[in-house]
């Protein structure tokens, strides 16, 4: 292995550990929200430090491969994907940040009948799923599986907009609950801006494997 | 004529039985600097004598094809080497000056071309060393022997010597692998410059140096040309697995 290929393994490394805080802390923040968890909550908001000075690190080290190895084509393509991926995982924490402080506000807990209906958790899963192939992906060059992430934000859309029909319906019955019922609006655009981010991952993906720039095209697959 | 200022056509090029060159197509546009990489031997050098035949001093060398020169072949019968060398200079990888003055170095190509004019003379020496970015160094010393100036202006002086002839296009085999940093930056800045007036075609084994200074790169491989590309495709995105590995550094 060459001096380059070991740096270039340590940052997928570091874009690994990233991944696996973001998909922690948003597990987290809606654990928190939905059993009004404050101590959760407050852990999220001191983790997100931590995911801050990870996405620092990895800037750096970019920078560092960069003015020290002058990479090309997949290499260089490798660097820049890592660069972006970890900009779009710190997007993903700065929202499962603002999860968890909808979680502080509540004074009480959120209405049962209505959890059930939303099935938070569910979106929760397949997000971790689509970070984790997502890292997956990265890790192994594997266009293939980043592909698939486009197949899986379908389900995931369909869950969006049946969400927020249930938070507008559920809003006349509940006027003493505008507020918490805001928020509730809110983590579900959340949760489908991390779908988003997903599949952004998933193009800087295929853009360093493939060479293939895959944003603004409407046909992903 | 062709769109081409400096081609070849099919050429193949033999050391005795060895083949140096596999059947080479390949053209330089006009005011355009194309970079040849490539492993150690895999026939650069080769490949740039074919256009000023200086492979033709070389006993056994035996070539194959078109080499062209604003579409003409260089290598038909009536074709004068000395007229071939007049519009095609070369610059070495080691500076090559002689044990003459800076003036004379640079003003050796009209004298032997029979030019006797002396303001002609002076005239075109202060324009080649201008042009090659020396004057303001050298121009209170012209009389000083070439050898006393240090390696960078050397090789400056000698694109001087090789731009006086006022050729159009201009070989370069690894013009700046024995300068330091501040030399070659000053290289490469010439070459930036040279090629709004000349086409020009350099060998370098610095990959980022061909990345900075050409339009176009060629990577050749045991004696082939695997692939020939815009630079900034080539070193983003190189079409073939050999080339990858090689601007990548995981070559063998
Ligand atoms: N005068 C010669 N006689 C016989 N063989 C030669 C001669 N010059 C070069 N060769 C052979 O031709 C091949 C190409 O040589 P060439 O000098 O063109 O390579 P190169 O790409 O310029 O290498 P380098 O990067 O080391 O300068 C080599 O195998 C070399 O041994
Ligand atoms: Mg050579």
């Amino acid at each position: 292995m060459t001096h380059l290929d070991s740096e270039l393994n340590r940052l997928k490394g570091e874009i690994e550990e990233m991944g696996n805080l973001v998909r922690h802390q948003l597990r987290k923040s809606v654990q928190a929200l939905v059993h009004m968890r404050k101590d959760l909550a407050r852990e999220v908001l001191f983790q997100e430090r931590r995911i801050n000075a990870t996405e620092l690190k990895i800037d750096r080290d970019c920078e560092n491969i960069m003015a020290l190895f002058n990479p090309v084509a997949i290499d260089l393509r490798l660097v820049f994907a890592a660069f972006k991926i970890n900009s779009h995982l710190e997007r993903m924490g700065d929202h499962s940040k603002g999860i968890a402080s909808y979680a502080l506000e509540l004074q009480r807990p959120l209405p049962e009948d209505l959890l059930e209906k939303l099935e938070l958790f569910a979106a929760v899963d397949q997000l971790e799923q689509m970070i984790e192939s997502n890292i997956m992906a990265f890790r192994d060059g594997d266009s293939a599986k980043a592909r698939k992430i486009f197949q899986s934000d379908g389900q995931l859309d369909a869950w969006n907009r049946k969400a927020i029909q249930i938070v507008i319906d559920y809003f006349p019955q509940h006027p003493d609950r505008v507020a918490d019922l805001l928020n509730v609006n809110s983590t579900v655009r959340k949760l489908e801006r991390i779908g988003d981010l997903n599949k952004n991952i998933a193009e800087e993906i295929i853009f360093y494997v493939e060479a293939h720039v895959l944003k603004h095209e409407k046909e992903k697959i | 004529m062709s769109y081409f200022k400096i081609e070849t056509r099919n050429v193949s090029l033999y050391y005795g039985n060895t083949q140096a060159l596999k059947n080479i197509t390949l053209g330089v546009p006009e005011n355009k600097v194309v970079a040849i990489i490539g492993p150690s031997g895999c026939g650069k050098s080769t490949y740039l004598r074919l256009f000023n035949r200086m492979n033709d001093m070389i006993d056994g060398v035996r070539v194959e094809g078109e080499v062209l020169l604003n579409g003409k072949n260089i290598y038909a019968d009536g074709v004068r080497v000395e007229d071939v060398r007049k519009r095609v200079g070369m610059v070495f990888q080691k500076p090559n000056p002689f044990p003459k003055s800076i003036f004379e170095n640079v003003a050796y190509g009209l004298r032997i071309n029979g030019v006797t004019n002396k303001r002609y003379i002076e005239e075109t020496v202060e324009r080649a060393l201008r042009q090659a970015a020396l004057w303001d160094e050298v121009k209170d010393n012209l009389k000083k022997s070439a050898l006393a100036l240090s390696g960078g202006q050397q090789q400056r002086l000698c694109i001087a010597r090789a731009l006086a002839v006022e050729p159009s296009v201009i070989l370069m085999d690894e013009p700046s692998s024995a300068l330091d940093p501040i030399s070659n930056a000053k290289i490469e800045e010439l070459i930036w410059e040279l090629k709004k007036k000349y086409t020009i075609l350099i060998v370098t084994h610095n990959m980022q140096q061909a990345a900075r200074v050409s339009d176009w790169t060629a990577f050749f491989y045991l004696g082939e040309l695997i692939e020939y590309a815009e630079t900034k495709d080539l070193f983003t995105n190189p079409r073939n697995e050999k080339t990858q590995n090689y601007i990548t550094g995981r070559f063998g």
